[in-house]
């Protein structure tokens, strides 16, 4: 569904990806893991046009989309909830919904509000609140439920256990595998490896810019020394 | 007799519009002490040094620094009470030189920055040199800023910190996004330094090796809250600490 | 008391044309955070063209309306074209390349209108069916008025539900907040900022058609409403229509009263006053919010080079003797053309302190050029000060209006820092075109010349040459002084300026006031030389044209100014030769700069100048 090969990047001068390949198939949960600054954001950002890749190509459904407007890439079935989620802040919850809605893709599976909602029930009863009235547990909520107006088959997550409490946190995985089971492909960058386990497949580890192990879950948990390496725990 | 703490933070509160990003936050710092806050990312970290330094103003609580009040004043007031930090997103003055980007800091802490009729060039250049001999930058003093490498502009904005001699430093990720080696190197340059003078720093680092080899104390902040302090050993061990923050699989 | 209420009701109708505008001007700004400062000439154009189709439309009376109609949808589909073939191109760029373009367009409007429709002021012909006047209270009150009164708010009631209750309102307003979110959510940003710079373009114009039957048209209708704009929004806060509304309402009201109880001299006095205090106790204004964005580095205007060029000791010594030695054999009128040259380079100098080195956006640097001309003035005839006094005293003048000004400007950053010295600019154009008794209004002051020992041209000359050299070399040791590069750092990286105890208000506001005194002393040179002053040395073309010469030099190097000033100079001799529309050349040169280079010259040869390195290995 979306292959990454030899990505680079920079972020105003200075350079972030060295050489990020990466892929994800149809209906898996991939992580992308990594200490602060090792990448992950970036990667993300990059295969979604909001960081122009300076080298590496990225294809989505056998097309290529390097460097298109994140606009177009959108239309094409990517959908990206950024780490610090960028709710709008005067806009209503509702309101906030209708932005991401598109009425392209995904045929009779198509998102709505109320299909939103479903998924979400704790954002309906705050359907006229405005945004930068919500916990962040709420706003992440949102920025997900947004984002999948857009009728995604690939959903971008960055971070999202990030300052989250415990409980949230629960049910924040719950959802992730019920979009799973929805039949959303789901590609996150994650710190917390507990949350990373629970959701994910397969499992990529960025440090510096570089993939340095890529594998499954369950391989990758018994790998003491990776996680040690590059994961500190 | 108990000596009185350097700086004194009493129950300070900052919201986002819904998001309360710090939440009652209480500490104590001795003179000469190096303590690290951790916490996951979005804990608070950020904004409470952005409460401490004036960047951003409390919501509620108050902040004491040698007794007195500086909360609500502005950056520059905390600055010359002797509070001098560093940013996560390294900022440094790119258009100058090295140099003179300490020689900057230097000219303001001697409340020369106003002087309109002498040449820089020369004005504390041997003190400005010598700050950057000390971070091991001497070498670069005469390029632009901006051809740095990420590692020399970490070391260039403490260099800037150090400029007013502060009595606590405020050190934001000093050492994100640079080489592991490297982050150790940096920590241990700062601390060495700030030995030397018994400057209390206060740190938010994410590599728990930097950390756990820098830091006397550790605090740990969790949705805008302490909730452990203590020495490395303890916070390892702290069964709280471990499931939030370490992922729970240590 | 019937008499107050009638004149609230003026007030308000004031506002109902302000608010239209105002709320123009805000949305496009809240969505492409561009200030559009031709959106004053979009309604002039609408007014002068409305004007026209009322004669020319075989209608009969309701060729008024179609015309007011027509001529506003004309206007915005002339402002979706700048924006798709020149706007578009640089909402990238530094702030500073997007408000000279759209001072390129102000230029040229200005010129268009005057070559189609003259310069003498015109009469919109009366409203068919509403011409009359109808009693309130005993008191007689334009029908039209009441008629706009009654469809103000029905224009505010329409645009609140285009914001909240369409989906492209929403998206109108999450764009305001996040640009490039809405982006990633599937939304083609291209679209929505051509729309929405046709719907404020299309309100101004309306503004403009509404307004032709109440007002005389005349030329400076652009600059007048868009000061009157920048004030209201700037008192509502940016991007937002309700404080367009509400800033609206506040201006006229308070101009209606003004007017019936304060001399017209003061009448925008009580408006600097309120916008005074609101910008001390809210600088984001009324109803806005403080801007959330960290500014790019370099600010405003970007990074600047590390390495300055410089200039071989020959140069400087080669051109120094040309300076002393050329002048005496030279005919009278080219030492003129030096005279006005060195004047203008102090001039462009003393405003590269602010733009370049200070990274602060001044538009309205005129007005410390035509204050210390003005001052020298009448220091001369109403002080009767002997030349050379007034001479010398008049750049203190320049210097005491920049530190009152800026006190207000650095509580401001970026566009809003430039439209407030715009705004206080065209305040004080305004206060020495209107006040007849003291200034002589639009008949200027002359007879301002040198006392007998200096009038031949090569002494005046010499004084001149003196008196610049001086004014450069304090700002040339102004810039290199710890002052200088302070100032540098603050443009740079102003957080981190703060954090090593940099009060940056009180510095940039020392920079203005050092700018204010280097432009006034230009300013002075420029009076005596002339012989006469008027109130287009405070003007806005003015400003623009000092902008210019500082972009031709090279924003980021002292010297680069004066040889700007001088390569201006040259060129307007030349183009006034062949035609009378230097303003409309003036704004193509400009508009073709900005497009070209949309980082500006010097960034454009420094790129070019680091390739040719790096390919050379």
């Amino acid at each position: 569904m979306l292959d990454v090969t030899d990505l680079d990047a920079y972020y105003g001068l200075s350079h972030i990806l060295f050489g990020v390949c990466l892929r994800a198939s149809r209906g898996e949960v991939v992580a992308l893991l990594g200490r602060n600054g090792a990448g992950k954001s970036t990667t993300l950002k990059a295969i979604m046009g909001l960081v122009p890749p300076a080298r590496g190509r990225v294809i989505f459904r056998g097309e290529d989309i390097t460097g298109r407007p994140p606009h177009v890439i959108c239309r094409k079935g990517i959908g990206f909830v950024p780490e610090d989620r960028r709710i709008f802040p005067d806009l209503t919850v509702w309101e906030n919904l209708e932005v991401g809605r598109s009425a392209e893709g995904n045929g009779e599976r198509r998102w709505t509000a109320e299909r939103a909602f479903e998924l979400f029930p704790a954002l309906k009863e705050l359907a006229r609140r405005r945004g930068d009235s919500l916990s962040g547990g709420e706003q992440q909520m949102l920025a997900i439920a947004r984002t999948l107006m857009g009728n995604p088959d690939l959903l971008l997550l960055d971070e999202p256990s990030e300052g989250l409490a415990p409980l949230v946190l629960r049910t924040m995985a719950e959802h992730i595998l019920r979009l799973k089971l929805a039949g959303i492909t789901i590609l996150l960058s994650e710190q917390n490896l507990h949350f990373a386990t629970r959701v994910s497949d397969r499992a990529y580890i960025l440090e510096k810019g570089r993939i340095q192990y890529e594998g499954s879950m369950g391989d990758l948990g018994k790998s003491r020394e990776v996680l040690r390496r590059y994961l500190m725990v | 007799m108990v000596e009185t703490p350097l700086l004194e933070v009493r129950d300070v509160w900052k919201a986002f519009g819904g998001v309360q990003a710090v939440a009652g936050v209480s500490l104590t710092l001795p003179r000469g002490e190096v303590r690290a806050l951790i916490g996951p990312n979005g804990a608070g970290k950020t904004t409470l040094l952005n409460l401490l330094t004036g960047q951003l103003a409390c919501d509620g609580g108050v902040v004491l620094f040698k007794r007195e009040r500086i909360s609500g004043l502005p950056p520059e007031r905390i600055w010359r009470r002797g509070i001098s930090r560093t940013f996560q997103v390294t900022a440094t003055f790119a258009s100058l030189t090295v140099l003179e980007n300490v020689q900057v800091a230097i000219l303001s802490h001697q409340g020369r920055s106003r002087d309109l009729f002498s040449r820089t060039g020369r004005l504390a250049r041997e003190a400005a040199l010598d700050f950057l001999k000390r971070v091991g930058l001497e070498d670069q003093a005469e390029n632009v800023c901006a051809s740095l490498s990420f590692g020399d502009l970490k070391r260039l904005e403490l260099a800037i910190a150090l400029a007013n001699e502060p009595e606590l430093l405020v050190l934001d990720e000093p050492t994100a996004g640079m080489a592991p080696q490297e982050r150790m190197d940096l920590m241990a340059l700062a601390v060495t330094i700030v030995r030397d003078r018994a400057v209390s720093v206060l740190f938010t680092e994410h590599d728990m090796d930097v950390v756990f080899a820098a830091a006397e104390r550790i605090m740990v902040l969790h949705q805008g809250r302490v909730i452990a302090e203590g020495t490395p050993q303890a916070v390892r061990d702290d069964p709280q600490v471990q499931a939030i923050y370490l992922g729970g699989l240590a | 008391m019937a008499l107050l209420i009638v004149q609230l009701l003026t007030g308000l109708a004031n506002a109902m044309f302000l608010f239209l505008v105002a709320s123009g001007l805000s949305l496009i700004f809240g969505v492409t955070r561009i200030v559009n400062f031709a959106h004053g000439s979009f309604y002039m154009l609408a007014a002068y063209l409305a004007s026209t189709l009322v004669t020319a439309l075989p209608l009969g009376p309701s060729s008024f309306y179609a015309a007011v109609i027509l001529a506003p949808l004309g206007v915005a589909l002339l402002g979706g074209l700048i924006e798709v073939c020149l706007l578009r191109r640089i909402y990238r760029a530094p702030a500073l390349y997007q408000l000279l373009l759209t001072f390129a367009v102000v230029l040229v409007i200005g010129d268009a209108v005057k070559f189609f429709w003259g310069t003498e002021n015109r009469t919109g012909p009366s409203p068919p069916g509403l011409s009359g006047s109808v009693p309130i209270l005993g008191q007689l009150f334009p029908t039209y008025d009441l008629a706009i009164l009654l469809l103000g708010p029905l224009f505010a009631l329409v645009l609140w539900w285009m914001l909240h209750r369409t989906r492209w309102g929403i998206l109108i307003r999450a764009a305001t907040s996040d640009r490039e979110m809405v982006g990633a959510l599937g939304v083609n940003q291209t679209w929505l900022f051509t729309g929405v710079f046709v719907l404020g373009t299309w309100l101004a114009g309306l503004a403009g058609a509404l307004q032709m039957p109440r007002v005389a048209l005349t030329t400076v209708m652009d600059s007048t409403v868009i000061v009157e704009t920048f004030v209201v929004v700037v008192l509502g806060g940016m991007g937002s229509a309700f404080g367009a509304l509400l800033g609206a309402v506040l201006i006229g009201v308070l101009q209606a009263f003004g007017i019936l109880w304060l001399p017209r001299e003061f009448h925008l006095a009580i408006v600097f006053i309120l916008m005074a205090a609101v910008l001390i106790l809210r600088p984001w204004g009324l109803l806005g919010r403080p801007e959330a964005e960290t500014p790019p580095p370099g600010g405003a205007v970007g990074l600047g080079a590390g390495r300055r060029l410089r200039a071989p000791g020959w140069v400087w010594a080669g051109g120094l003797l040309l300076a002393v030695v050329l002048p005496p054999l030279l005919p009278a009128y080219y030492v003129w053309v030096l005279v006005e040259i060195l004047a203008l380079a102090l001039f462009a100098a003393s405003l590269q302190l602010l733009v370049g080195t200070g990274g602060m956006l001044s538009f309205g640097h005129a007005a410390y050029f035509g204050l210390g001309a003005y001052g020298a003035a009448l220091l001369m005839k109403r002080a009767a000060l002997p030349m050379p006094a007034a001479f010398g005293v008049a750049p203190l003048v320049a210097a005491a209006a920049a530190l009152l000004f800026g006190a207000f400007c650095v509580r401001l950053s970026g566009v809003y820092f430039a439209m407030l010295t715009l705004a206080f600019a065209q305040i004080a154009f305004a206060i020495v075109h209107q006040w007849y008794d003291f200034t002589g209004g639009d008949n200027g002051i002359l007879g301002v010349w040198p006392s007998a020992s200096l009038a031949t041209p090569v002494r005046y000359y010499t004084l001149a040459l003196l008196a610049t050299a001086l004014g450069l070399g304090f700002l040339w040791r102004v810039t290199g002084s710890p002052f200088g590069y302070t100032l540098r750092a603050a443009r740079d990286h102003p957080r981190r300026c703060q954090a090593i105890g940099v009060n940056l208000r009180a510095h940039r506001l020392l920079a203005f006031g050092v700018a204010g005194l280097c432009a006034g002393l230009g300013g002075a040179i420029f009076a005596f030389s002339k012989g006469s002053v008027f109130p287009d040395y405070l003007s806005m073309p003015m400003s623009v044209q000092s902008l210019v010469m500082v972009l031709i030099g090279g924003i980021h190097a002292l010297t680069g100014a004066s040889v700007g000033a001088a390569v201006y100079k040259l060129l307007d001799i030349v183009i006034t030769k062949y035609t009378g529309y230097w303003q409309a050349v003036l704004g193509g040169i400009l508009a073709c700069l900005v497009v070209a280079f949309p980082h500006g010259l010097v960034g454009f040869v420094q790129a070019r100048w680091t390739r040719m390195r790096t390919s050379l290995g």
